[in-house]
């Protein structure tokens, strides 16, 4: 969360509306430790970062889906046995949980 | 106005002060936020009090140990049920690398110890050695007999925390080990070579140090790396910190035979 805070002030001062995704679990093998946070603003704009690259365009899109009020706040979860609709995956055969929410508190 | 609580957790983190952030992410009062401070009193809540009461206790020591997990409550906070799930974020004060030994591999242990996000003390009695313009690097330079300077700090030593003593001078190095062992740091090591190392681990016998305090010391201080220049020994020295934190089986120069230098 440190390293996003100049972004968040900034867009909070500009007016924009934030989502928050932050890893909250890690099964097997993950690029990044709980904690790891991006945020992302109602104009598309995106710091952070929660994995080596692999799910960061999905979780732009359900946290752009989120402040469009299509999405409740919530955990999504990657992984190799995910069965959901979204059609990507970590490579090194991990599981993900991210909780994806907007910057309202 | 009162602070929300992300204003509060931003000025928190600003400051350079710890704390831990709780958030519901399944069951009731999704997104409910909980912001513990030690010595403060929380701010926000779970939706119910005693929820709120475990989820600050546990968070105070998520935070203790610099932790971030998501743990299972019962609505109340009740333990073995898993209705409510509460993702605990700590931010833990960054841990401490106290280098004993104002020498010329102490600037190098220093940069790397500051690249894996330590606050860095440098500490040595020699006035004269020990100054800023020699260290620029460290977060602190200290003129102090090593365990006069421990004695001050080992309440606020920790697991996460790293003791290395550089000095090669049996006067500094004896005491300074003795008095690191007898904190709750989480790693000791100290240079020399295996000759050195065996008239120090005497010398600490007659001092009165325990077998099993000895054990603790990483000495000769490194992994068997075959390293050289004093930036390549400040990478095999924070690599065995890494490895001893993590449990990894990693060879370490302690574990080894013969020279270090081959």
């Amino acid at each position: 969360m440190k390293e996003v805070l100049d972004d968040i002030e900034r867009w909070q001062a500009q007016g924009h509306r934030i989502a928050l995704a932050r890893v909250v679990g890690v099964e097997g093998s993950g690029p990044r430790d709980p904690g790891a946070t991006m945020v992302v603003n109602d104009a598309g704009e995106v710091a952070g970062s929660v994995s080596g690259g692999c799910v960061e365009g999905a979780v732009v899109e359900a946290a752009l889906e989120l402040l469009r009020g299509e999405r409740d706040r919530g955990v999504i979860t990657f992984g190799y046995s995910d069965d959901d609709a979204f059609a990507v995956g970590l490579t090194c055969g991990g599981t993900i949980h991210l909780f994806v929410e907007p910057l309202d508190w | 106005m009162t602070a929300s609580v992300f204003e509060t957790l931003r000025d928190t983190l600003r400051a350079g002060e710890p704390a831990a952030l709780a958030t519901v992410v399944e069951g009731p009062h999704i997104g409910a936020k909980l912001l513990v401070r030690p010595g403060v009193a929380p701010v926000g809540d779970l939706g119910d009090p005693d929820l709120d009461r475990v989820v600050a206790r546990d968070a105070l020591g998520e935070l203790e140990s610099g932790l971030t997990s998501t743990r299972h409550y019962g609505e109340h906070g009740e333990a073995r049920e898993r209705t409510v799930s509460v993702f605990i974020e700590s931010f833990a004060l960054p841990p401490h690398l106290v280098i004993f030994g104002a020498v010329d591999f102490t600037a190098a242990l220093a940069k790397v110890g500051k690249l894996l996000g330590y606050r860095v003390t440098v500490c040595d009695a020699r006035a004269v050695f020990a100054t800023v313009a020699r260290f620029p690097m460290a977060d602190e330079v200290v003129n102090d007999w090593p365990d006069r300077y421990l004695a001050k700090i080992a309440d606020d030593l920790g697991p996460r925390d790293a003791v290395c003593v550089l000095t090669h001078d049996h006067k500094f190095d004896v005491p300074a080990i003795a008095a690191a062992t007898r904190t709750r740091v989480g790693y000791v090591g100290a240079m020399g070579s295996r000759r050195t190392h065996n008239q120090r681990t005497e010398r600490l016998r007659e001092a009165g140090v325990t077998d099993a305090e000895i054990a603790r010391v990483m000495s000769p201080i490194g992994l068997d790396l075959g390293a050289r220049t004093p930036e390549e020994t400040a990478i095999s020295i924070c690599a065995e910190i890494i490895a001893l934190r993590t449990g990894r089986i990693a060879p370490s120069l302690r574990d080894a035979s013969g020279p270090i230098h081959s």
